[in-house]
């Protein structure tokens, strides 16, 4: 178990520069892993999933009976990020959640953005995530997205790019936490050697968030994380940041409005509630505004919302910036409300509903990744080099139909790490990375991440869903040298320090 | 604490109480045929009794046998009281309310299934049953144990108290019906080595034998019954669950332990000091079948009360009961 016999092939790799020459940060981790044993990383490695299984950390699959708690697989070798590199990172990911926000509460209220024609009406008008019942909504602060999972891609030619933003329910951020536990049990000395910002701070910055939410002269709120309840795909995640918050983890059924505000059952009546942190979809939130078959959420939820008599987070009504074509307008929005040029590129985008842009998409269908606008986890979109023709003239005659509802980017080669694959050996495999970002008092990054991976051959779908896995992602404090918060000078040291390394 | 969140945590350990039961309940009777070769499969049929699961075991198996019984009450998933489905049980509740219990709580209990599931699909006989049962044991009383050491004594741990005490009455009274009925009919063997050893194993049922021989020493059927039913300081004793029980539902209340306020905490009271000024004699006189009857139905209306009062979450409306911040203004 040697790196020497690692290879790049050609790819943009993470950990090193070229077959033998680990990255600067990289050196300590890729001298433990040489000098262990052999046979010793496949131990730890499935020491790792023992461990996953043990403490119950897995998610369910739908649709299957028994057997059906899987582990999320988890790779022991890690990602790694400089100081520099995550500066930029951060830096455009607070910007980018900025102007987003502002974008959403101008989406429900004047809607500036229209009439300055920076965006077309009819992208508005026909987002099918745009909810009716929130217009002229005031969350407190003017803040509605609170948490967002962004997804970021490294494309070969070494540029960060945001592939989709979540502002909706984004999961994943207990894996961060739970991978970072493991990791620090699997490689201790790595650990003592290299300075890995730690990310264990992230559930009580979620806690202040939300506190930060409630109603005014309030001490102190009574804060509730929103289940759907055991058999959701991510109730691991939302026990695990209930008990991680310390607060109350609930169920629909377990909340009543009544006299005007939001009551909790308890074995000695009911208590009120000031915050709640949802891990549930707009439309279940409350059946007498959204959809009235919900069994998960709370009848007049969104009346005592309405009078500001209870937060949530995030906000109903967020889930419209998610929309891929509004996503493709995010540069402009970027610039239109806060007067920068975007730090963090969008992957160039071509919006189906564009005549011309539609003609190039559909002749081209053969080398871009065709995705529907309002989905994720991987779901209802087009590889087109991994198509057969039949696939991609399906998916050109949907296009046609309905061309709102589909973007095109070009196939992008995603950034591989290596992973310990079977027989116990490296191999580079492709992989995304989703920061966590908090918006409450300030906009908070949380310095990590959830990588996932690609763990098929080749593959450059890292959903769960779709066989994908997850590493540990170690952003690094960096030199002290570097701590300073102009990024111009960070990248010129960075220079001059690498070349001592 | 949530409603549904105590009425989770209440059933957990009444399931695993109850695996542990049937764990021992299975592994004494095996004990006993290893003393009394070629005895009939006879000796089966009450353990399904005691469960009381007697028709759906008839319909399922028809005649009990070692083997039958032994499949009956381990890993039949079709059972909702086989050890499987206890732990299981116990699992699915622990897994909806990991917040509020400790992960080393959480943690135990998921290895004890993952270990009964790979026991179950290892192979349709089970090899070493007592291993088994053993480890089904001890991993029910390590439960205990580190719930009682990880978990902060707060009112959830009063409502794991209160569910694993309760079941615990159940099942001890439930062993002594039935062997009781079974046992004393047969007048020749009073006083033989065979009524000795059956004896002795109705103690090792609820893991009383060396405790009720430091308290009584010799077998007697009468000493046995008031031990098991009685006493107040042995652990498995009715009286002294009956007896923590009562502590845990005053502990939730608030309630002094000399007054009630609601008829859980009424029926407990008047059960407590039933069983601290009752007589044996008087009880077997009076038929100990019936005795027992009684104190099931009693047992069975505290359950139901326990529901009203904690979990149903039909309380009057909100205004009236707030607990939590009473005065503070709306906000507009």
């Amino acid at each position: 178990m040697r790196f020497a016999q690692y290879d790049p092939e050609g790819f943009f790799d993470e950990m090193f520069v070229s077959a033998g020459a680990p990255r600067a940060g990289a050196h300590a981790l890729t001298q433990v892993i040489d000098a262990l044993p052999a046979g010793e990383i496949e131990r730890r490695q499935r020491s790792a999933e023992r461990a996953l299984l043990a403490m119950g950390i897995t998610f369910n699959v739908y649709g299957a009976d028994e057997g059906t708690e899987r582990i999320f697989p988890f790779d022991l070798i890690p990602r790694i990020v400089s100081a520099a590199e995550w500066r930029t990172i951060e830096r455009g990911l607070k910007q980018r959640i900025h102007a987003l926000n502002l974008f959403i509460d101008d989406v429900y209220h004047e809607r500036r953005i229209l009439k300055d024609r920076v965006i077309p009406d009819y992208v508005l008008e026909t987002a099918a995530s745009l909810r009716a019942p929130c217009m002229g909504m005031r969350p407190p602060h003017g803040i509605w997205c609170h948490v967002t999972g962004t997804d970021l891609v490294r494309h070969s030619d070494g540029q960060v790019y945001v592939l989709e933003d979540n502002l909706r329910c984004p999961s994943g951020v207990s894996y961060v936490l739970q991978n970072r536990n493991l990791m620090k049990r699997t490689f201790p000395q790595v650990f003592a050697a290299s300075r890995i910002r730690p990310v264990d701070d992230y559930p009580s910055h979620l806690r202040a968030t939300l506190e930060y939410l409630a109603p005014e002269g309030i001490d102190s709120p009574r804060v509730v994380v929103l289940t759907p309840g055991p058999y959701n795909s991510a109730y691991f995640e939302h026990s695990f940041l209930a008990q991680q918050m310390g607060v109350e983890l609930v169920e629909g059924r377990d909340l009543v409005v009544s006299d005007g505000f939001v009551w909790m059952r308890t074995t000695k009546g009911y208590e009120r509630v000031d915050v709640i942190y949802r891990r549930i979809d707009d439309d279940f939130l409350d059946p007498t505004v959204f959809r009235a078959d919900s069994m998960l959420g709370v009848p007049g939820l969104m009346d005592v919302y309405a009078a500001g008599r209870v937060a949530l987070a995030n906000a109903p009504g967020t889930g419209v910036a998610d929309d891929k074509v509004i996503y493709a307008y995010v540069p402009k929005i970027v610039k239109y409300y806060l007067g920068e040029e975007i730090i963090l590129p969008n992957v160039p985008t071509y919006i189906c509903a564009e005549e011309a842009e539609r003609r190039y998409v559909i002749e081209n269908i053969a080398s871009l990744v065709v995705k529907s606008a309002n989905e994720s986890g991987g779901y209802g979109m087009l590889v087109g080099p991994h198509a057969s023709k039949k696939e991609q003239t399906a998916f050109a005659a949907k296009i046609a139909e309905n061309p709102r509802n589909y973007i095109a980017q070009p196939t992008l080669s995603l950034s591989r790490v290596p992973t310990i694959v079977e027989g116990g050996t490296f191999e580079g495999r492709h992989v995304d990375l989703r920061p966590y970002i908090l918006y409450g008092k300030d906009i908070y990054v949380l310095p990590g991440g959830l990588t996932r991976v690609a763990l098929k051959k080749g593959s450059l779908v890292v959903n769960s869903s779709q066989g994908g896995g997850s590493k540990d992602t170690w952003v690094l404090a960096g030199d002290p040298r570097l701590d300073t918060d102009r990024p111009e000078v960070d990248t010129v040291m960075a220079t001059m320090l690498q070349g001592q390394t | 604490m949530l409603s549904r969140v105590a009425e989770s945590i209440y059933w957990m350990t009444r399931y695993i109480e109850r695996a542990e039961n049937v764990a021992r309940f299975v592994d004494v009777n095996l004990n006993l045929m290893l003393d009394f070769p070629g005895s009939s499969d006879q000796q089966w049929q009450p353990l399904v009794d005691i469960t009381g699961d007697t028709e759906d075991f008839k319909e399922r198996y028809g005649e009990a046998s070692q083997a039958s019984v032994i499949r009956f009450l381990t890993f039949d998933t079709k059972n909702s009281n086989s050890i499987l489905s206890c732990v299981r049980a116990a699992r699915e509740n622990a897994r909806s309310v990991r917040e509020i219990i400790s992960s080393s709580m959480w943690e135990h209990l998921n290895q004890s299934y993952l270990m009964l599931t790979a026991a179950a699909s290892r192979r349709r006989e089970i090899s070493d049953p007592h291993e088994l049962f053993s480890s089904v044991k001890t991993a029910s009383q390590a439960f205990t144990g580190i719930t009682d050491t990880t978990m902060t004594h707060n009112e959830g741990w009063h409502f794991c108290r209160l569910g694993r005490q309760l079941e615990r009455a159940d099942k001890t009274s439930r062993i002594l019906d039935v062997k009781y009925f079974l046992l004393l009919p047969k007048v020749d063997d009073v006083g033989t080595t065979v009524d000795d050893v059956q004896w002795a194993a109705v103690l090792r049922s609820a893991s009383a034998f060396e405790m009720y021989h430091k308290r009584h020493g010799r077998i007697s059927p009468t000493r046995i019954v008031e031990f098991l039913l009685l006493d107040e300081q042995f652990p498995r004793a009715i009286h002294h669950s009956v007896k923590a029980a009562r502590e845990s539902v005053h502990a939730i209340t608030g309630t002094p332990t000399a007054m009630f306020r609601s008829p859980v905490e009424q029926l407990l009271g008047l059960l407590c000091s039933e069983l601290a000024y009752a007589q044996v004699d008087e009880i077997i006189a009076g038929g100990l079948h019936e005795y027992l009857d009684g104190l099931q139905t009693k047992m069975n209306q505290i359950g139901s009360h326990i529901y009203d009062t904690f979990f149903s979450g039909r309380p009057a409306a909100p205004k009236r009961q707030v607990q939590r911040r009473v005065g503070v203004a709306p906000m507009a």
